[in-house]
């Protein structure tokens, strides 16, 4: 993209004015290099979510931001029922509370690398990864319900997982105002045989090492220390949410918004908040959210049973689970008055600040843990949400490194085969079903990680705390 | 599989998706092709066909019933862990049937490079060319 189609306010913010039909200004947060980096569609997307009713502030863009459907990878945008507000099925994507979690696992590196090679084996072994493979796991009708409405809560009370686990995941692990009757049958089959898989693409499991503290303060607080080895999942609510999202997308795109209301683009597909859709959607997506919670909580627990089998003395504690696919009611200062808002975070991650009440109570002094996935080679990093995060995107930052090249073109560039042999070289192991989704998602396929986060920090988002280096690697 | 002058289909980029097209002399081979595309982004081993399934989805316009039709066969793929090598596709109106033959999905064998999650409205179009050709072309998100 052109800067220059763009005001610059500052190092790092960038704005584009209301034209035409738009509500709201576009605001990306993002260094000149990421500008120039990003596709001219990333405006244009940004500016479709402007003309949208009912939005306040600004549709925002992340560091990461790139070219979605509808709504940008990366973009961020609250709207107001009260003023006729939407909620957009395309605004919270496919990979419905798609998320990360870190587990800590007190083990030094030293103890793990000798042992690493088995512990890809036995993690790749225990983890359903890739399409077609199932898990051990079958949801039976009458237990759907219970999932969808309790979430991770509903994992650990299955044995799947720790309570302790819970005051650590978003909204502890319970979305409140999920309707699982707005749950069809056909995504009820799609999850029957999918609890407790990673599921493909960009979705992996990590086994990293804490390779740089920048914020030891933050660090301390959040259990990370310098050579120690975490567990990084990322994961979604699979099959479910997929189906969820795309009945929901065709509904909306077909008969969401009144007649004679003109969108800019189809994949915008909204529906006002306070409508029957608006609110069977929300209702549907809630029961999404608490199944991808409890997914990532049942992959937690599988990572735990191998790591206890290899590594008896290791207890791995859950540093946080946190989502960057959602729509969250939410309330926000704006112009200094609490205003009850729908957050759309698609590509987003939610960065509350120190003091916020719904932080658990041992992270709340210093911010909400933000976690950020790169690429397989790259590594990952840890941040935490600052205290101006909230007047900046409404308490939300980047999600990930972004993609560089399409899939398409990675796979032109390299070969799976050969991207697993120089990874593992330099001491990163992969396991995955397939060479050809390895090349797909080639380090070199993605932007620099390293760069986002800076940005995001600059930019007043989220404060880098802690850089994660891989050494396995699951991927689906 | 029908034999059809100017069927085809192919894939493009999208930056963290999947573009799939599809042609063909009609409309129902237009859809055929573009589900192919999709069997193609996950696998390149054959498919046999070794199984069949039905189904149908209605939507206001052309444009939608490619959505939904695709959502449909992904759906498909999911729920019964299948890959399907062979469609054939009836449309009336808005409302399609569908006939498709695969089997179930072997993992080491197909070596599923990608799963796909739905397909989006993102660039959904249908369309006829000055030569009668249609094409079907939407974004799947992978």
């Amino acid at each position: 993209m052109d800067p220059a189609r763009l005001i610059r306010l500052d190092d790092t913010t960038w704005r584009a004015e209301p034209t035409g039909a738009m509500r709201a200004p576009v605001v990306i947060y993002a260094e000149e290099a990421l500008i120039r980096g990003m596709d001219d569609k990333v405006l244009e997307q940004a500016r479709n979510v402007a003309t949208l009713p009912g939005i306040i502030g600004a549709a925002y863009a992340m560091p990461d931001a790139h070219w979605g459907y509808g709504f940008p990878i990366g973009g961020v945008a609250a709207f107001d029922p009260t003023l006729g507000g939407v909620v957009s099925a395309g605004g919270v994507g496919f990979d419905i509370s798609c998320g990360v979690r870190t587990m800590l696992t007190g083990l030094p590196a030293s103890e793990v690398e000798p042992r690493k090679a088995a512990l890809a084996d036995r993690l790749f072994a225990a983890v359903p990864a890739g399409m077609g493979r199932q898990g051990d796991i079958t949801v039976e009708p009458a237990a759907m319900d219970a999932l969808l409405e309790g979430g991770a809560q509903w994992a650990v009370a299955q044995g799947w997982g720790e309570a302790e686990d819970l005051a650590r995941i978003e909204e502890q692990g319970r979305m409140a105002g999920a309707d699982p009757a707005q749950v069809s049958e056909r995504a009820r089959l799609r999850m029957r045989r999918e609890l407790g898989t990673l599921g493909s693409g960009n979705h992996y499991l990590e086994v990293q090492v804490v390779a740089e503290i920048l914020a030891p303060e933050i660090a301390a607080a959040y259990g990370l220390r310098l050579g120690e080895v975490v567990v990084t999942i990322h994961s979604g609510s699979r099959g479910l949410g997929h189906q969820v999202a795309s009945e929901f997308l065709l509904e909306m795109a077909a008969r969401g918004m009144p007649e004679g209301t003109t969108l800019p683009d189809r994949e915008l597909a909204c529906a006002p908040i306070a409508s029957p859709l608006g609110q069977r959607y929300l209702g549907a997506m809630r029961a999404a959210i608490n199944c991808a919670f409890a997914n990532r909580e049942i992959l937690g627990h599988r990572a735990r049973m191998v790591f206890r089998e290899l590594f008896p003395e290791a207890h791995l504690s859950l540093l946080f689970d946190v989502s960057h696919n959602t729509c969250k009611e939410e309330t926000h200062k704006i112009d200094g008055e609490p205003r009850h808002l729908f957050v759309h975070r698609k590509g987003a991650t939610r960065a509350l600040g120190p003091g916020h009440p719904a932080l658990p109570e041992r992270l709340r002094a210093v911010g909400q843990p933000v976690l950020i996935g790169g690429s397989m080679g790259t590594g990952s990093w840890v941040l935490a949400g600052l205290p101006n995060s909230e007047a900046r995107a409404f308490a939300s930052a980047c999600h990930g490194a972004g993609r560089a090249l399409s899939r398409h073109a990675a796979l032109k560039r390299w070969s799976g085969r050969a991207i697993q042999d120089e990874l593992a070289a330099a001491g990163i192991l992969i396991r995955s079903p397939s060479t050809r989704g390895i090349a797909e998602e080639a380090p070199g396929a993605y932007k620099d990680v390293g760069a986002v986060v800076a940005v995001t920090e600059r930019a007043g988002l989220a404060r880098r705390v802690a850089r994660l280096r891989p050494i396995v690697c699951i991927k689906g | 599989m029908r034999a059809s002058a100017g069927a085809a289909f192919a894939l493009f980029p999208h930056d963290a998706d999947l573009g799939v097209t599809g042609q063909g002399p009609t409309v129902e081979i237009a859809f055929e092709q573009a589900a192919r595309a999709i069997t193609a982004a996950i696998t390149e081993a054959d498919v046999a066909e070794t199984e069949r399934v039905t189904l149908t989805c209605d939507a206001p316009d052309l444009d939608l019933l490619l959505v939904a039709w695709l959502n449909a066969v992904i759906a498909e793929m999911a729920v019964r862990s299948m890959l399907f090598g062979r469609f054939r596709v009836r449309i009336d109106g808005t409302h399609l049937s569908a006939e498709l033959w695969g089997e179930p999905i072997d993992p080491p064998r197909h070596a599923p490079a990608c799963e796909p999650k739905g397909a989006t409205c993102a660039m959904a179009e249908v369309r006829q060319d000055a030569e009668g050709l249609w094409h079907a072309r939407c974004i799947i998100d992978v």
